[in-house]
């Protein structure tokens, strides 16, 4: 008879002379009952620790600005620097570090509407008293004079510059074209939409694409223009004026307008008769939005005194930053690291926030990093279970908002019950069919 | 190349070899079914899908290669020559052939005056938990002999259950469940739980479900100390109690022959099966929830698929077995009067169809002590037998997984791994709700739902009009349109509906009566009268 019974010796459990216990896996299902059900009972957990850690706002950038802070831009060769201009027209640069104000001087007389850095590293600021002038932080002390100024016909509302090319482009009642290799202060080229002559509220250069600029303009139209042909591309209206536009990074042929009807609309450039997706969550106008360096997500600032993050696929947000002294959030931009988030606010202060409000900085050991990971995949995994998703969701938010959200959704709720009972009582052959959201709020497309 | 042969066929034996080993790693590691990704027209879903597939298919590859890290192997005890019989095989013949260390683990106790006993191991197999009718309880670490906590109650002692880990169990005695801590101090008793005849611990859930003499089968929280429900079974005292170990499902044993299953979710029986021609005297479930074997006072051993609720095969028993339990690798062991006998491939036979298998593997006892209770020691070849004399562990090879997982029960843990496991089930503490016949019910999509929300969204959806379908369906005395009318439109209501059934009913008799007249002219006066009057 042959005979064998399981035995282990000592030394499979503990090698000799090392204190280290070993522990034995065996990822044999049969040993491993319930193993759905502990799965999404560890999601569950991950989603409340997640929300339980949330605490997205880090603080505010030195002492602000004396009047609200109306614009910002990031330099973009710089992880650390970047430059706000306020409504009394000062204009500052900070250094993210260390969170302090190095260099500022008082520009304009009236409220810096837009800014821009160069590739080589000079500030590029506009502003209501017609100039557009050229400053250069790093290598001048606070309060120095500008490089040059340039002059234009009417009150400037943006300024954006080319990728390589010494080019800017500004924006009053059409869209000048200056070149900084020229002593000349007028513009080099102009562009407008031949019929169109309200003012251009702001634009911005495509950075891939790099000839490509688009504008929105106070006529409630998009215009894309070429410099190439130095002529407007298309142009679309919407029902209500757009205050910004900002190109996506990764997809260059996708751009997202911050709408004055509380919806952020992203659209493709090639193709503009619908939006590829319409961001609804706000309750007012939304003031500004930037796409993240990643391109996948969003950032806008809102009228409503709030500030939301986007995913770019999905039509609502997926967080919401307020705090109780912000006022009206007039601009807001991502680092350049994706992982935090300023914004400027009617109340000058300047303020940091983290771009996933559970995220922490500073250094991690990799058991952690690996129990992050394996959470996240787990919260993804779950994300579709009633419970998981609602803890996800659920936010505090300012009762301000609730209350107008709340009526927001009444008013829309009736309009669309107007709607239907318009169509209840509409003869068949005269029945319109029904718009898609994403093409309801486009009045006119013209090329 | 192609002049070659041998170098066009090598591909193709090494993909035919590479799907083999997918084959074998998905019977063993796969989660069911793959889903057919050819078949969907929508892009980005296809490819997600195929990514998860292939996530799948590579994690069952990973887990099939990693079974080389597995260190140890299972016993067994094999005839070399043909006359020899494996369970002609004695205690002391095993013992003389294993190692001394395991043969130590075969030992007797003897309780003469206190009996007959019930015994439990703890969840890794360290620990051992005695529990005698008369009130005499103790624990102790087996394998070092070591006592723990020894008690005299002094009544009635029914079941006795360790919790979680080492450190507490229950103890069902005369009037209520009583938990004491690994000293032997008494820290709750469970008033509710009224004089209670069984016990059984959910160890994922924090569960433990005692059976009352009333026929109550109650779970009680042992983290919050909360009872979560009281069952009432209504067929009398029950006279035994096991749990599914796949799917947490509690199975109550009748004295009409009856097995209910139970989930803490719902008051009445999941399920409700005759196992017996008499009372059920025990029952045992494998790990992975397939078969159940019960013994019964009508002699019989009843081997269950409990996943189409069919008997498999029925085993007779020369007396009724007290005891049934069920091994890691599938070994039941069945005490019967004072022997016990081990079968081995019970469920092999029937996957296979095969039959019965016609001899035990293992046989012990016969010595005059009455069997009362049978426990497998989890990871280890050993078999636990309380009988009224005290109690025994025998040595049964073949019986225990070999190769453990440290992070779900670890036979070797220290105290620091312990309460480490403990902090851990408790975070991962499973609700009762979740407790349902298919464990795997977690996380599927609610498509009902959401294509109710869909139809709801949609605008342009128009209802389907019940009356509208009856429309064309059936003709003649029984038509849907008349029972319909039978059934619902005959009330002394007159609304939208009613007025378009009789509408419709009328419109069906005018046209019969149209087909008739037709007919009957071209029969002609003649014949007219034996026109079909209603077809």
């Amino acid at each position: 008879m042959k005979i064998k019974a399981i035995s282990r010796p000592v030394s499979s459990q503990q090698a000799p002379g090392s204190s280290v216990v070993r522990q034995p896996r065996n990822l044999d299902p049969a040993q491993h009952p319930f193993e759905r059900a502990r799965e999404y009972t560890r999601a569950l957990n991950a989603t409340k620790l997640q929300r339980l850690f949330a605490a997205p706002f880090l603080g505010q950038i030195g002492d602000g600005h004396v009047d609200g802070v109306y614009s910002m831009a990031k330099d973009p060769g710089s992880l650390q620097r970047f430059a706000s201009g306020s409504g009394d027209g000062v204009v500052k640069v900070w250094d993210l570090t260390t969170q302090a104000e190095i260099w500022n001087t008082q520009a304009h007389e009236n409220i810096v509407k837009g800014l821009c850095w160069t590739p080589d590293r000079k500030l590029l600021t506009c502003a209501s008293d017609k100039t557009v002038k050229l400053f250069d932080p790093y290598n001048s002390s606070s309060d120095a004079p500008p490089l040059a100024t340039y002059l234009g016909q009417g009150a400037f509302n943006s300024v954006s510059h080319h990728r390589h090319l010494p080019h800017f482009a500004a924006a009053s009642s059409q869209i000048s074209i200056y070149d900084l290799s020229r002593p000349s202060s007028t513009p080099s080229q102009t562009l407008h939409w031949p019929t169109s002559v309200d003012t251009i509220t702001s634009l911005a250069f495509n950075q891939t694409e790099t000839s490509i600029l688009g504008s929105t303009g106070i006529d409630r139209s998009v215009i894309l223009y070429d410099l190439r042909t130095s002529s407007p591309l298309s142009k679309v209206v919407l029902r209500l004026a757009s205050n910004a536009i900002a190109w996506n990074p990764m997809e260059a042929f996708n751009f997202a307008v911050a709408n004055e009807d509380h919806n952020v609309y992203i659209f493709d450039m090639r193709k503009m008769d619908r939006a590829l997706n319409v961001l609804k969550d706000h309750v007012a106008a939304v003031m500004d939005v930037e796409f993240s360096p990643t391109g996948e997500e969003l950032v806008t600032a809102s009228y409503d005194k709030t500030v939301r993050l986007w995913n770019r696929a999905q039509g609502h947000s997926r967080d919401i930053y307020h705090t109780q002294r912000m006022q009206r959030v007039f601009s807001v931009k991502f680092t350049p690291d994706n992982k935090y988030v300023l914004s400027g606010s009617d109340d000058g202060n300047i303020r940091l926030w983290r771009t996933n409000a559970s995220d922490r900085s500073g250094i991690i050991s990799a058991r952690q990093r690996s129990k992050l990971d394996y959470d996240k995949a787990l919260v993804e995994r779950y994300s579709h279970m009633p419970e998981i998703k609602r803890i996800k969701r659920q936010r505090h938010v300012p009762k301000t908002i609730k209350k107008a959200r709340e009526i927001k959704r009444e008013e829309i709720m009736a309009i669309k019950r107007r709607e239907e009972n318009v169509r209840k009582h509409t003869s068949k052959d005269k029945l319109k069919p029904r718009r898609n959201e994403r093409e309801k709020m486009i009045l006119t497309q013209e090329k | 190349m192609a002049d070659n042969p041998q170098k066009a066929v090598a591909p193709t034996a090494n993909k035919r070899k590479e799907s083999k080993r997918l084959v074998e790693a998905q019977k063993t590691y796969g989660r069911g079914k793959t889903i057919d990704t050819h078949n969907i027209r929508d892009k980005k879903l296809r490819s997600n899908l195929k990514t998860v597939e292939n996530k799948y298919k590579a994690a069952a590859l990973h887990a099939k290669d990693a079974e080389i890290l597995l260190e140890h192997e299972a016993g067994f005890l094999e005839p070399e020559a043909e006359l020899e019989r494996t369970y002609k095989v004695s205690q002391d013949e095993i013992k003389e052939n294993v190692g001394i260390e395991t043969a130590k683990k075969g030992f007797e106790l003897r309780l003469q005056d206190t009996g007959p006993y019930r015994a439990d191991y703890s969840r890794n197999g360290r620990e051992l938990l005695l529990a005698g009718r008369k009130g005499h309880v103790a624990t102790m670490d087996w394998r070092s002999g070591k006592l723990g906590c020894e008690l005299q109650l002094g009544e009635t002692v029914r079941d006795a259950r360790w919790l979680h880990n080492n450190q507490f169990f229950a103890v069902a005695q005369k009037r209520s469940v009583y938990i004491y801590d690994q000293t032997g101090t008494e820290i709750h008793c469970l008033n509710k739980l009224l004089e209670p005849l069984y016990l059984e611990f959910l160890p994922y859930h924090f569960l433990l479900a005692s059976a009352q003499m009333s026929g109550f089968l109650k779970y009680t929280d042992t983290s919050t100390g909360q009872l979560v429900a009281e069952l009432p079974t209504r067929l009398g005292a029950p006279t035994s109690l096991a749990q599914n170990p796949w799917n947490a499902i509690i199975h109550v044993g009748h004295q009409n022959g009856n097995v209910t299953l139970w989930s803490p979710n719902s008051q009445t029986p999941l399920v409700k099966a005759l196992v017996h021609r008499g009372p059920v005297r025990s029952m045992a479930m494998d790990r992975q929830g397939r078969y159940m074997v019960s013994t019964g006072q009508d002699m019989r051993m009843n081997v269950w698929d409990i996943r189409m609720f069919r008997e498999v095969h029925s085993y007779s028993c020369y007396q009724p077995g007290a005891s049934v339990s069920i091994s890691d690798r599938g070994l039941t062991a069945v005490g019967w009067g004072t022997q016990v006998s081990v079968w081995r491939g019970l469920f092999d036979a029937a996957v296979a169809d095969q039959g019965k298998v016609q001899s035990p593997y293992m046989a012990w006892g016969g010595d005059g002590q009455r069997i009362e209770n049978l426990r497998w020691c989890p990871f280890e070849d050993v078999l636990g037998v309380t009988h009224d004399q005290g109690f025994a562990s025998i040595i049964v090879p073949g019986a225990g997984e070999p190769n453990f997982d440290a992070l779900e029960a670890n036979p070797y843990e220290n105290t620091r791994q312990r309460q480490e496991a403990e902090v851990q089930g408790l975070l991962h503490k499973l609700q009762p709700g979740m407790i349902s016949l298919d464990p795997t019910f977690i996380g599927r999509l609610d498509t009902i739902s959401n294509q109710k929300r869909q139809e709801e969204r949609n605008l342009d959806f128009k209802p389907e009009d019940p009356i509208e379908k009856l429309k064309n369906r059936g003709r003649g005395r029984n038509s849907a349109l008349r029972k319909y009318l039978r059934k619902k439109g005959r009330r002394n209501v007159v609304d939208e509906k009613s007025v378009k059934a009789e509408m419709l009913r009328a419109q069906h008799a005018s046209r019969a009566k149209d087909r008739l007249r037709a007919e009957r002219e071209d029969l002609g006066p003649a014949l007219a009268r034996f026109a079909k009057k209603d077809t």
